[in-house]
């Protein structure tokens, strides 16, 4: 065990947990905004996956440059979703919290299957295009270029989440979160805002998908698969914190790479769970969560 | 008031009676092998649907890792056989109570959080358990483990062809999870259980215990859960974590109670009556092609119901009540 294998271990965690952290800050945004738990966000990932392979499979486009087309194109999904079922599910009189769980899965599933309908249900990847394959090497370590890009792009839109923040539409969001009642007086549309929410949310899973086609295999289950961390993610960093979300998706990424590297590959996500619970275990509401 | 519930609750069980011995009667006219096998997974899954309301409807701790249970009960009663040459209409019981078991040292820790960070935390357990045990070689990891036929015998739940023994087998479980939320809703339990979901902090003002009532319920939920999935295993005579642990399978084992109706007695059952049947039709119907209409139209009847009817679809049948409620 040398240093080099240590520091080629952790580099791989922590290039895999900006892409988490991206993930998982799209859920987080819309949980802190409006109480819901998205369970279709790893379809929304899944769809920009796709969209970036469809536009691949016509004329070979390189992802990159895809990535701003996507990353509108799922900002309106996320706010269609909002109009057409999650408005909606907001003003049920009766059992909110299951409808809101069970709309989001339904829509996973509808999701799920209607890709299956359109591409089939076998892994697709995108290969040859201008990063695939080239790595740099730093001191020994490895990097491969998708994965650089990926994480590089995904900390780049993490920021530009941070500077919505403090934007005056951010300000109005933080409002709309803090008391989604009273925001209406001071004349503040909470139904445009928690639309706005949705398509920042779809649009950051959106972009995060983008650069995780670029050395993911494509397939009608990706999103699954992505989900369950990004839930985890967020539950770790704490509901509604974006802070928690960066932290918390790094710390999963690490977890994820030494156990594979010094346990056994097909049970890093054992140890990626088990560390959640322990924290969970000592703090409830998550490392950064407000109570 | 007192007399009118103990009215209401006498209704009910003869409601429960009449229904019972109406699906008793399906084989009756029911003889195509494939009908029974739809209902006989129908009526398995209102049983399952059942115990996870107990938990997730009566007591409000929405669980999204039943699958664990469902896969625990399954593999207990089928190595207690395989290994041991324990019969399943015992491992049935072993199956149940270690589920249950399972149920409690869960709940232990994760009673702790509430909301979405214990329906979040329930998923976590659920993954980890079907991650062990694809890679758990005694219990034949991905493999999984196939129950051989050794000949037709009632106290090993095996029948050669015939659908018929098992639709009696799932229908007594079903109905022994209906008595059991049944009686449940009119004990001491009942009504803790509908005070912590209602509001906690009312609930411990008045000398209910949270986390004992949780723990209560969770290891009825689970065990219920847990012979239900010794049934499946033994119906299907083969089981694998894909099958019988794999997160979708707690969502379809909550699925019908939410939308026949959480926290009431037919819910679950109704909710199952529609939603197995359409899962099952438009799958082989629609899914033969591998192309996804099938779960097209599931997702979106899903959330169709949803919307539509948030308090279930047990909703629709609650007209011929109205006279008897007093206004509020």
């Amino acid at each position: 065990m040398t240093a080099a294998h240590l520091l080629q271990v952790a580099a791989g965690g922590l290039l895999m947990g900006l892409v988490y952290a991206l993930v998982a800050a799209g859920l987080s945004l819309i949980f802190g905004l409006m109480d819901v738990v998205n369970f279709a966000h790893g379809e929304l990932m899944m769809l920009a996956m796709y969209a970036v392979f469809a536009i691949w499979a016509i004329n070979g486009t390189d992802p990159l440059l895809l990535l701003p087309i996507v990353a509108v194109l799922l900002f309106g999904i996320g706010i269609a979703i909002y109009h057409g079922l999650i408005a909606r599910a907001l003003s049920v009189q009766f059992n909110r919290g299951m409808v809101q769980i069970f709309v989001t899965f339904g829509l996973a599933i509808f999701i799920r299957g209607a890709c299956q309908f359109v591409w089939g249900g076998d892994f697709k990847s995108i290969t040859g295009h201008w990063l695939a394959g080239r790595t740099i090497e730093l001191g020994g370590v490895f990097l491969p270029l998708p994965q650089m890009a990926a994480s590089a792009i995904c900390l780049a839109a993490f920021a530009g989440l941070l500077a919505i923040g403090r934007t005056e539409f951010g300000r109005a969001l933080e409002a709309t979160r803090e008391d989604r009642d009273a925001v209406a007086l001071i004349g503040i549309d909470r139904n445009r805002i928690f639309a706005l929410g949705w398509g920042l949310g779809a649009g950051a899973v959106g972009v995060a998908g983008v650069m995780l086609a670029g050395f993911y295999y494509v397939g009608p289950n990706v999103g699954a698969s992505f989900a369950v961390i990004a839930y985890v993610t967020v539950a770790l960093g704490g509901f509604g914190s974006m802070l928690g979300a960066l932290v918390a998706g790094i710390l999963i990424g690490e977890v994820e790479a030494f156990t594979a590297a010094f346990w056994e590959p097909s049970l890093k996500q054992v140890g990626v769970f088990a560390v959640y619970l322990a924290v969970l275990m000592l703090r409830p509401r998550g490392l950064f969560g407000r109570l | 008031m007192a007399n009118a519930i103990v009215k209401r609750r006498r209704q009910e069980l003869v409601v429960g009676g009449v229904v019972l011995a109406g699906l008793a009667l399906l084989p009756v006219p029911i003889k195509d092998v494939y009908t029974q096998n739809l209902i006989i997974i129908t009526v398995l899954f209102a049983g399952l649907a059942q115990a996870w309301n107990i938990l997730g409807g009566y007591c409000g701790q929405i669980s999204l890792g039943h699958a664990l249970y469902f896969g625990i009960g399954s593999y207990v009663s089928t190595l207690l056989y395989l290994k041991l040459g324990i019969p399943p209409t015992l491992g049935l019981f072993a199956a149940g109570i270690v589920a249950g078991a399972a149920a409690l040292l869960i709940g232990w820790p994760c009673f702790r959080l509430s909301g979405h960070y214990y329906a979040i935390a329930t998923v976590v357990v659920g993954e980890i358990g079907y991650l062990l045990f694809l890679n758990w070689d005694f219990v034949g990891g991905a493999t999984g483990v196939f129950i051989p036929f050794k000949g037709e015998s009632w106290a090993e739940l095996q029948f050669k062809t015939a659908k018929l023994p098992y639709h009696f087998v799932v229908l007594a479980f079903a109905a022994a999870t209906w008595l059991a939320a049944f009686w449940l809703e009119g004990s001491r339990w009942g009504f803790a259980w509908r005070a912590v979901k209602d509001d906690v902090v009312a609930a411990r003002s008045l000398g209910v215990n949270i986390f004992a009532s949780k723990m209560a319920a969770a290891a009825l939920s689970g065990g219920f859960t847990g012979m239900g999935g010794a049934l499946y295993a033994q119906y299907v005579g083969y089981i694998d974590p894909d099958s019988v642990l794999a997160g979708h399978f707690s969502i379809l084992i909550a699925l019908p109670a939410v939308l026949g109706g959480v926290g009431t007695l037919w819910g679950p059952l109704i909710g199952a009556a529609v939603l197995i049947p359409a899962s099952e039709l438009s799958r082989s119907y629609l899914g033969g092609s591998g192309r996804g209409v099938d779960l097209m139209l599931y997702g979106g009847l899903i959330v169709l119901v949803a919307l539509a009817r948030p308090q279930g679809l047990v909703s629709l049948f609650n007209w011929r009540r109205k006279s008897d409620v007093p206004a509020a």
